[in-house]
């Protein structure tokens, strides 16, 4: 499962990592946008399979950040 | 008076203040940062020099880059405007050591308010009320769990060294306190390399109120009366006005004084000079300190309107040296002034919403001013803070000044990203925002769509 970002703006924390186990409303990356942190939650449980971003990387709002793995 | 000024800074506040400057002979820099090249504010000025990459560490907030800009364009003033370095005692300091004047108070003026937990027991040791809280920092879990049983439930915890909603949260029990804890300690090490944070009692339904002081190097200090700011969301404010309608029609005029007596006694203690805030919570006749802003407020402009001080002028003039002609006596109301702040957001869920401003027109007409960041064609980016512009409405009083502003608010055309345009027209048609019913949880129950 694609869990994308639901703003536009830049990671400033990556909260897991791969192989990690995590629960639905698990935190997950934690973005900045204007002068904002908006938390990306799981949203549901599973497996991280990918982290396809990393800390003061620009995204675009609906980029994929992490993979999840039933 | 100085011949040139450099503005640290971006947006409208870096128009106005080039404005104002230009309006009284001086030759104005701009610097801006790589997502700005195009801005208003750049191409007004009368020299641009560009300070490096977007994110703000590497422009606006570069202190090196700032004054070689202004080294290399001859620049013998700095003015900061509001956030970036505007209380960076640090950032003053090297304008003091590099020749150049900082427009703001004494570096160690900045430095004692800049820390909110010496803040407050300085202006506690002035006589002036604070809210109960922990007395300094605590460094850890005990330590919070321990101010938190003295103050009682439910508490602020605040990152010291934070602001404009950086680095807070609310606990309303002990379980809370330890993930507030966690994320506002996290916080500070990462913006200010420490992990110090305070608490405070939380007040459900208190009012923000605060005065405005102006200051001269000579000793000479008084209050430009009060502004009320309870409408925010995130801690954040969205709308502003002159006066409060606490006070309006002469109500509670003690309480009043008192405010503005217990804001002259806290700008003392601090050692203030040029233009600064006091900013109060007001709840059931009581007010309480919360901190004092070191610098020009993004809402100092219903202030202006509303009693005919310059307070730009006013900073660039302290500044330079020159003496605080206005007298107390001097200071009175006419009229009142609301102000927007136009966010690039969502106005319902208040997201972020960077983009392109494919139209922006905003509405002209008697009583409305506009001080816009942005320009029609220009882009919105994430870097920095989503204000894409103020709308600043007067009115002969407070009723025609809200009615003004419903007409401006429906004229004013935003598109190509989501905007609060919507959400400022839903505030001037709610009963209690009419009333003067306000609290600083107010869009928490009121002006929903």
């Amino acid at each position: 499962m694609d869990v994308p970002a639901h703003i536009t703006g830049t990671v400033w924390k990556v909260e897991v990592s791969v192989g990690q186990k995590v629960a639905a409303g698990d935190v997950l990356v934690i973005l900045e946008s204007m002068k904002m942190e908006m938390p990306v939650e799981a949203p549901e449980a599973g497996t991280v399979k990918e982290l396809r971003c990393q800390p003061s990387q620009p995204v675009n709002e609906g980029d994929v950040l992490v993979v999840l793995a039933p | 008076m100085f011949r040139s000024l450099l503005i640290a800074n971006r947006g409208e506040i870096a128009r106005r203040i080039g404005t104002v400057a230009r309006s009284m002979g001086l030759r104005t820099v701009a610097v801006y940062s790589d997502a700005d090249a195009q801005a208003p504010f750049v191409q007004e000025a009368d020299q641009a020099v560009r300070l490096g990459p977007p994110p703000p560490k590497d422009s606006y907030l570069n202190v090196e880059a700032l004054i070689r800009a202004a080294r290399e364009t001859g620049a013998e003033a700095v003015h900061p405007g509001y956030g970036f370095v505007s209380e960076n005692a640090e950032f003053a300091r090297a304008c003091t050591e590099a020749g150049i004047v900082f427009v703001g108070p004494p570096p160690e003026s900045m430095a004692r308010m800049k820390d909110k937990a010496q803040a407050r027991a300085l202006a506690a040791g002035a006589g002036v009320p604070v809210v109960p809280g922990s007395d300094g920092t605590v460094a850890d879990l005990a330590g919070a769990n321990q101010a938190a049983e003295r103050i009682g439930f439910p508490v602020l915890v605040k990152a010291a060294g934070g602001g404009g909603g950086i680095g807070m949260a609310v606990a309303g029990s002990q379980a809370e306190l330890e993930k507030a804890f966690r994320a506002c300690a996290d916080r500070a090490r990462a913006a200010f390399g420490r992990d110090a944070v305070y608490l405070e009692r939380y007040f459900p339904a208190p009012r923000h109120i605060e005065v405005q002081i102006l200051g001269d190097t000579h000793g000479n200090l008084l209050h430009v009366l009060e502004r009320e700011c309870s409408i925010q969301r995130r801690h954040q404010k969205v709308v502003e006005e002159a006066g409060s309608p606490l006070f309006l029609d002469g109500k509670s005029p003690q309480l009043l004084r008192r405010m503005t007596d217990a804001a002259l006694a806290a700008a003392r203690a601090f050692g203030y000079a040029n233009a600064g805030t006091v900013e109060f919570l007001v709840a059931d006749g009581e007010f309480f300190f919360i901190e004092m802003n070191a610098r020009l407020q993004v809402e100092h402009p219903v202030t202006e309107l509303t009693t005919g001080v310059d307070l730009i002028g006013w900073q660039l003039r302290i500044a330079s040296g020159e003496r605080l002609t206005l007298k107390q006596q001097d200071i009175a109301r006419r009229g009142h002034a609301l102000e927007f702040r136009i966010y690039a957001e969502d106005p319902v869920r208040f997201l972020p919403s960077p983009g392109p401003l494919k139209t922006f027109q905003p509405p002209e007409g008697e009583g409305i001013r506009v001080d816009a960041g942005y320009a029609e064609g220009g882009v919105v980016t994430p870097y920095y803070d989503p204000l894409l512009a103020k709308l600043i409405v007067t009115g002969k009083d407070r009723a025609e000044a809200i009615r003004r502003s419903e007409g401006a608010l429906e004229r004013f055309q935003i598109e190509g990203l989501k905007n609060n345009v919507p959400l400022h027209l839903r505030i001037v048609r709610d009963r209690a925002f009419q009333e003067g019913a306000l609290d600083t949880h107010f869009l928490e129950h009121h002006a929903k769509p």
